[in-house]
């Protein structure tokens, strides 16, 4: 059409005006315009009225079978009991509160399962490009072994014949500070004494004053041109104040709490159930195999010329490691790393199938006994979207602070 | 004029020790390493098959092996899987005559698994002498689909309908049956097990989340605020938990949001579940292809005077699907470990119906270790042969080189 008309205008001028009308009289079934109006119009109604139609389905539905579509069941007493509830809790207290328990839970062992799972995944991603066969082939053997076989299945091999396994309270098995038994994993654990929070401020300050001291020396060096020694001035400071905070505070900071045999059971130290040990040695080995690839392939995206280039130029291997490979491959490391977080935070709600009772075992229980299912539905996944949703606007952030800044 | 010996002969390989002393021995912290990681691994071999040998009971495995395929199908009417089987063969036979190196991988794969249970020295209560040469024959079918298909070379459109076709006859006629019939009687799917289930649950996954894919990622990519706006919510929302809890609303909430009176079949809530699932992720999938094709493709044929649904279904879908096959391979590798979730609906899938054999004598309960590190086995060759043929593909494919 418009080819057409535009033919017309190269033919002759004068016939502007005819051409215009012409314009004019384009039928509205063939107008862009009105076609894209029209196509947004009947969109918005089918696409609202599946909506309405599954919605009125639903309310009706819940009416028939008289199921509850408030949240006023928040406030009831859970009476369910949650095994290792992190937080004071017991089936008396409300379900808001269960709720609650369930969602800590989760980060708990999510935030550990991150933190692990980067440092395991960067070790056999380091390992698998390294120049001896032999250590890049065992992390080959390790990534390919965890890649290929569903979480579910790992979990249930480290939890039925393993965690499941271990011997009643009775004969608990003592490795140095640590005793296993079937009630959990019990290790001795530093605890704060009664100057703990003095020698916590210490530290508090011996990390703010290292900081200053790095970015003061720092600039000066830049500036000058005289070495500073900042790091290592840095690196004593950070030193050197929490150590003479710890002999401020008096009496030993820090005590050891070491689990002693009260009865039948252990107290005291710190206490790993097995459920939640096995969660998280399967779910920080399964991840640590995805990041180690994530992590082979942003160092391999930094071309072996920088490395050379920069060798060339006299920094040391840290500096060539810390100031020319680890700032460029971060840039392709961190929005795949971002997904295997997500992931992480995700695959956690497997632990419902190996009894740890996190954010989806507690729903699920709530659903079972109350028949409360939409509204405790809409609040669980509500809770992973948002946990996603989280975590990725924090990486997001931190990726494009990192990354190059291009026109 | 002889033009010999112009260029140098290419070196040859290095010897076995030059090898080891540049890849294991080139320094010494390498060396250390070297040593201390045979120690550590010649331990662990030596308990591992020690374990495997003469520690491990494999009763439970050698017992139900056929729980493991099929879980409670009638043992009777079992040759409908195996002609099912055999339907596979020979479409995959025929695909790779066809497409050659793209199929390649998987044919092999299918055919090595066959041959290797049909051939297998170890005796197995099921695998008669009938049974070993029904599996070569399946072996048989493939090379016959290979010749039919490099001889014939049937076009491709023919051989996916063929495909559509035969996968529609192996579900809906020869695994379900008929109420009233005597030669295929009904088989309700709440027998239905094993690693069968797994399989038909991933491969339906895909197929049915494929179209539903594509939809949502041009719907993602439209300029009609209310289209974008629902397609991005969708795949976000699916995206952002996890499959256990979608898996777990369609096997509770599902009824609630139909209406009244609408009944599902459990596996097929289950199948629901994981294509709504698999959607998002397709459609991610595919929006990364149409992104990658080129404006200048979409202006030419904007040139050449097509309107914009012709070029999106003749110029931009073709190429962008082209580029994704990898992907959408990979998908359907995860999609296959993911089923395993599938158990909190109480379907005996191949980890379900292990957790069973498990729970069905005392003795079995001591022996948990061997089935789940069988079924850990079994997950682990069929996996990693997928995404080796899938790497094989994109070699074919040329992906990166194009």
């Amino acid at each position: 059409m418009v080819a057409r008309s535009w033919n017309k205008f190269l033919v002759s001028t004068e016939q502007l005006s005819e051409v215009t009308t012409e314009h004019q009289a384009i039928p509205f079934y063939r107008d862009e315009r009105v076609l894209r109006w029209a196509a947004q119009i009947v969109s918005a109604v089918l696409l609202i009225g599946l909506l309405v139609w599954i919605i009125v389905n639903f309310i009706q539905a819940a009416d028939a079978r008289g199921m509850a579509l408030n949240f006023k069941f928040l406030n009831d007493p859970a009476e369910f009991p949650i095994s290792d509830p992190v937080l004071p809790y017991d089936p008396s207290r409300t379900f808001g509160y269960a709720f609650l328990v369930g969602i800590i839970k989760t980060l708990l062992v999510s935030a550990i399962g991150i933190v692990f799972a980067t440092i395991l995944g960067t070790i056999i991603g380091l390992a698998r490009m390294s120049s001896n066969w032999l250590i890049s082939h065992i992390a080959l053997a390790y990534i390919e072994f965890h890649r290929n076989i569903p979480l579910l299945v790992l979990l249930f091999l480290w939890y039925f014949p393993v965690f499941a396994q271990f011997p009643p309270v009775e004969e608990s098995i003592h490795a140095g500070p640590v005793i296993i038994n079937s009630r959990g994993i019990y290790s001795t654990w530093p605890r704060l004494g009664s100057g703990g929070v003095v020698w916590l401020i210490s530290i508090a300050v011996g990390i703010i004053l290292a900081i200053t001291a790095w970015k003061v020396l720092e600039k000066r060096q830049v500036d000058t041109g005289k070495s500073t020694y900042y790091a290592l001035i840095s690196l004593a400071i950070v030193i050197i104040v929490p150590t003479i905070g710890w002999f401020a505070a008096g009496s030993s900071p820090l005590y050891l709490d070491v689990p002693v045999l009260e009865g039948f059971n252990y107290s005291g130290g710190l206490r790993m159930t097995p459920e939640f040990a096995a969660l998280l040695i399967g779910l920080t080995m399964y991840t640590a195999a995805f990041i180690a690839e994530v992590v082979r392939a942003g160092i391999q995206a930094v071309s072996k010329g920088q490395t050379e280039a920069a060798r060339a130029v006299g920094l040391s291997f840290f500096q060539v490691i810390g100031l020319i490979i680890l700032p460029q491959a971060l840039r392709v490391i961190i929005p795949p790393l971002i997904s295997q977080y997500l992931n992480l935070i995700k695959n956690s709600s497997l632990a419902l199938f190996i009894g740890y009772q996190e954010l989806f075992s507690v729903g699920k229980i709530a659903i079972n006994q109350a028949g409360r299912a939409v509204p405790v539905f809409a609040m669980v996944m509500f809770t992973y979207l948002f946990m996603s949703l989280i975590v990725s606007w924090i990486l997001n952030w931190y990726n494009r602070r990192i990354q190059f800044i291009e026109k | 004029m002889t033009v010999t010996n112009q260029s140098a002969a290419p070196p040859k390989p290095p010897g076995p020790i030059k090898w080891a002393r540049k890849n294991l021995f080139n320094s010494w912290f390498n060396a250390l390493l070297t040593i201390v990681s045979l120690v550590i691994i010649y331990f662990i071999l030596r308990a591992l098959i020690q374990w495997v040998l003469f520690f491990a009971d494999w009763s439970p495995i050698v017992e139900f092996p056929l729980l493991l395929m099929v879980g409670q199908y009638p043992r009777e009417q079992l040759w409908r899987v195996g002609l099912s089987v055999s339907i596979f063969s020979l479409l995959m036979g025929v695909s790779w005559g066809v497409w050659k190196g793209l199929i390649q991988g998987f044919a092999l794969t299918l055919g090595g698994f066959l041959a290797v249970l049909a051939l297998m020295p170890y005796p197995l209560d099921f695998l008669t002498i009938d049974v070993r040469l029904l599996l070569l024959m399946n072996v048989g079918l493939i090379l016959l689909g290979y010749w039919f298909g490099s001889a014939r070379k049937p076009r491709g459109n023919y051989i996916f309908i063929t495909w559509m076709i035969g996968a529609g006859i192996i579900v809906l006629v020869l695994l379900s049956g008929f109420a009233n019939s005597r030669l295929i009687p009904s088989v309700p799917t709440t027998v239905w097990g094993g690693l069968m289930v797994t399989l038909l649950l991933a491969v339906g996954g895909i197929v049915f989340s494929f179209p539903i894919g594509v939809m949502l990622a041009f719907g993602r990519r439209s300029n009609l605020p209310v289209v974008k706006g629902f397609s991005t919510a969708f795949i976000e929302t699916i995206r952002g938990v996890p499959l256990i809890t979608i898996l777990f609303m369609f096997s509770l909430i599902l009824t609630v949001f139909l209406p009244t009176g609408s009944r599902f079949d459990r596996l097929l809530r289950a199948l629901i579940g994981i294509t709504i699932f698999s959607a998002a992720y397709m459609a991610e999938n595919i929006r990364g292809g149409l992104q990658a094709i080129p404006l200048g493709q979409i202006e030419a044929a904007k040139a050449v005077g097509m309107n914009s649904l012709q070029i999106n279904l003749l110029i931009v879908l073709p190429q962008a699907l082209r580029l994704v096959i990898p992907a959408i391979v990979g998908q359907f590798i995860s999609l296959f470990k993911d089923t395993t979730l599938v158990i909190i609906l109480g379907i005996n899938e191949l980890l379900g119906i292990g957790r069973s054999v498990i729970n069905s004598s005392p003795e079995f309960v001591q022996l948990q270790l061997e089935v789940y590190a069988f079924i850990a086995l079994l997950f682990w060759i069929i996996s990693y042969a997928m995404s080796y043929s899938a790497r094989q593909l994109e070699i074919a494919m040329g992906v990166g080189e194009r």
